[in-house]
């Protein structure tokens, strides 16, 4: 059962992940991206972490997708259509990635990986108190960093998008 | 760890994500495409991640804080991004990279 779900899912991803580079249409290529990072929730709960799942469906599927449809209605016309590269650049490009997919390929079918059979399921209190414990393989310091982070990219974002106005007001004589 | 899946199986799908990734980066003549672009790239490395740390190191939880971090720094890049390329539509009404020769003012 869980292998014929786990299939679906994989083809689902390549399938959709290729629509989504390939698609001429803008908007159509957000919702393929939409259906990638849906289905890539839906590994994280076969896998059991049902906390990642919840995590990349509301901040990717939820968050990052609509921001980025909001910038495609906001910069595009719907029916427009998309430039695409020379045929020569695409066809070189598949080449190179088709070189780099199987150089990948060997090392991992090559590598002997240490796999420990497992059914441990990881609750979310687990991982806040990892996330908050000061001890040794605490994670207290990333988690404040990227708070900060955070705080300062919304500062960022609003003084970026506002921009011509701000510098105008800033080049005025006092 | 899923059953009856082993992780080369994993390991194949999101190297084939990671690659589609990179083809659609390179292609692409468009800000928002190569945006989605990275999304899949990144993603791919957040699916290894979790997959690494289920199936080698279960009794530990690296490898979810560490997808916690890459989601949540490719919130704040795609939020930063976004805010770009419209102060850019805005001033040169384009968003094509050729179009796109200076950043500042």
């Amino acid at each position: 059962m869980e292998r014929i779900v786990f299939y679906c899912l994989a083809a689902v991803i390549i399938a959709f992940g290729v629509a989504s580079v390939t698609s001429r249409k803008m908007l159509r290529s957000v919702i393929y991206l939409s259906f990638v990072l849906i289905s890539i929730a839906g590994i994280f709960f076969l896998v059991d972490y049902n906390f990642l799942a919840a995590i990349q469906l509301t901040v990717y599927a939820g968050g990052i997708v609509v921001l980025i449809i909001f910038s495609v209605l906001l910069v595009h016309h719907i029916e427009m259509e998309l430039e695409m590269a020379k045929a020569s650049k695409k066809i070189v490009t598949a080449i190179a990635c088709l070189i780099g997919l199987g150089v990948f390929l060997t090392a991992i079918y090559s590598y002997d990986f240490n796999v420990i059979n497992n059914s441990l399921t990881t609750t979310t209190a687990d991982i806040g108190t990892g996330l908050l414990s000061y001890e040794a393989g605490g994670f207290i310091l990333p988690f404040e960093v990227i708070s900060v982070l955070l705080l300062a990219s919304m500062i960022g974002a609003i003084v970026i998008a506002k921009g011509k106005k701000l510098t105008e007001k800033n080049n005025q004589p006092q | 760890m899923i059953h009856g899946i082993s992780i080369y199986e994993i390991l194949t799908v999101t190297s084939i994500l990671f690659f589609i990734g990179v083809y659609g980066f390179i292609t692409r003549t468009n800000l928002i495409s190569i945006l989605i672009s990275v999304e899949l790239i990144l993603n791919a490395s957040v699916v290894n991640f979790v997959i690494i740390n289920k199936y080698l190191f279960p009794e530990v939880l690296q490898g979810v804080y560490f997808s916690i971090f890459i989601i949540a720094v490719a919130a704040a890049e795609t939020a930063l991004a976004v805010s770009i390329i419209i102060n850019l539509y805005r001033q040169i009404s384009s968003v094509e990279v050729k179009d796109i020769e200076t950043m500042k003012y």
